[in-house]
């Protein structure tokens, strides 16, 4: 716990020491954007995330009073390692394609006796009020750190959520027409001075799925997925994705399989 | 060994023919999977703040536009798309396109608006260098639309040019079909005088975008 502390305060420095240098010209600036994101990965809050997450992973809890040790995340009952990596997927015992937080609902109504609407209520943390859900990911990403992406398209409904989620990915709505495809289609695209990833191609797709979920510091919380997938349509002027829909679902398989061949590397950290 | 193995192959040859004729009951057509896709999306969001479920209703242009998947749409839809926008276009009544360049500024400044977020009761502002260089001064902005950095300047400061720039700003989808910008004035996100504020920025010889 020190030796986190101590990265977290060096990074600090650092980010406040690289600050400053911020108003110089264009290409400086995306230069020392650069040099600020690369000193906040030597100490990143997510690690605080994380062992919250397995301590509560660990931990007798719901109605039934069991932790989660046994839920099956794909691999078999009780094994974390990895398990992220060929997320999301076909369930039999479910009979549909799950996403993370999608399964971890499951092991928590069928194994800890949650209600439904319990288990997926309040899954975005805010500094008051701390998201168990954001925990739990946060453990389970990390275990899968270094893992290549290996999503499958076996199964007809796994394939059926890709599709989906390709053409939700292109689906223009809303007040001002916006699709993802707006904003993540093209290569070398920013809005203001962030960078956007081309996520319709390779590298694209695997640089970004395989640094989330992650800590941002603008807003000192643990951002999972569908977080992520939730306020990119606040952004786009669409009503509000609901957690664990079908639709967030098959986006994320569109965007997951995309990445397949990457090593994952999250919990990352984020301006 | 090898009777089992031909034997396999020639079995599994008898089950994959039919399902190559008749593909559609394996895997289902295109336009099946766009229709579910729009079932799926509206039961998947629910109404919060101003933002309802009507935005995920698609009128033509957002239809068409999606189905194009990020390449040009094909020549008649864009026609059509680029048509039926034009007549859409209400032109100020008193023929006047030039608004204050200093309100301008601010419209294009300001990202908030529209989102459930965001205060209904408004403005909205149209968040132009999100996308778009304009004054040399704003050294933070997007690169998803074109420099507009001199825009009157270079192209003279005519009735024609500034009557383009409102209806451009008024109806993006009227110029340029599937264009990743805003239609503002059409869907209500700016007002007229809002629109002409923006005209301003980019045409008034005063506007630092021109100097």
């Amino acid at each position: 716990m020190r030796c986190i502390r101590q990265r977290l305060l060096r990074g600090a420095a650092l980010a406040l020491a690289l600050a400053a240098p911020v108003v110089l010209g264009q290409g400086s600036t995306v230069d020392e954007i650069a040099k600020y994101r690369a000193a906040l990965q030597d100490g990143n809050p997510a690690e605080l995330w994380e062992a919250r997450g397995e301590d509560l992973w660990k931990q007798k809890r719901g109605p039934k009073s069991v932790s989660l040790e046994r839920c099956d995340l794909g691999l078999g009952a009780g094994v974390v390692k990895g398990a992220y990596a060929q997320l999301p997927k076909y369930f039999p015992d479910a009979d549909r394609v799950m996403d993370l937080e999608t399964r971890i609902v499951w092991c928590m109504v069928t194994l800890q006796g949650y209600a439904e609407a319990d288990a997926t209520k309040g899954p975005f943390g805010s500094p008051d009020r701390k998201s168990d859900m954001e925990a739990y990911v946060a453990y389970v990403t990390s275990q899968a750190r270094g893992t290549r992406m290996n999503v499958a398209l076996d199964h007809p409904k796994e394939r059926e959520a890709y599709r989906l989620g390709e053409k939700m990915f292109y689906f223009r709505g809303g007040t001002h027409d916006f699709a993802c495809a707006t904003c993540h289609g093209e290569d070398g695209k920013r809005i203001r001075l962030q960078d956007l990833p081309n996520l319709t191609k390779t590298d694209g797709a695997q640089k970004a799925y395989t640094t989330w979920p992650a800590y941002r510091v603008s807003q000192g919380e643990l951002r999972s997925f569908q977080w992520r997938l939730n306020d990119c349509f606040r952004q786009q002027r669409f009503p509000e994705l609901v957690f664990t829909s079908e639709a967030s679902i098959a986006l994320t398989m569109f965007l997951a399989r995309n990445a397949n061949g990457a090593a994952f590397d999250a919990p990352a950290i984020k301006r | 060994m090898p009777r089992n193995s031909s034997l396999i192959a020639l079995l599994a040859a008898a089950l994959a023919g039919p399902a190559v004729l008749t593909g559609c009951a394996t895997a289902p057509g295109d336009a099946e999977v766009t229709a579910k896709a729009a079932e799926v999306l509206k039961a998947s969001f629910r109404e919060q703040g101003q933002a309802r479920l009507d935005r995920l209703v698609q009128d033509d242009t957002q239809k068409t536009c999606s189905e194009s998947a990020g390449k040009a749409p094909p020549k008649d839809a864009a026609e059509r798309i680029e048509k039926a926008n034009l007549a859409s276009i209400k032109w100020p009544a008193d023929g006047n396109y030039l608004g204050d360049w200093k309100n301008g500024e601010k419209i294009a400044q300001e990202g908030r608006g529209m989102q459930y977020s965001d205060d209904p009761k408004g403005p909205a502002g149209a968040n132009c260098y999100a996308c778009h260089q304009l004054t040399p001064q704003e050294l933070s902005y997007g690169t998803i639309g074109p420099s507009l950095y001199q825009f009157g300047k270079s192209r003279g400061y005519t009735d024609d040019v500034r009557r383009y720039a409102y209806g451009k700003l008024y109806n993006a989808e009227a110029y340029s079909a599937c264009t990743n910008m805003p239609r503002f004035g059409h869907k209500g996100i700016l007002t007229e005088q809002q629109i002409k504020d923006v005209v301003a920025l980019l045409m008034d010889p005063q506007s630092p975008v021109n100097k």
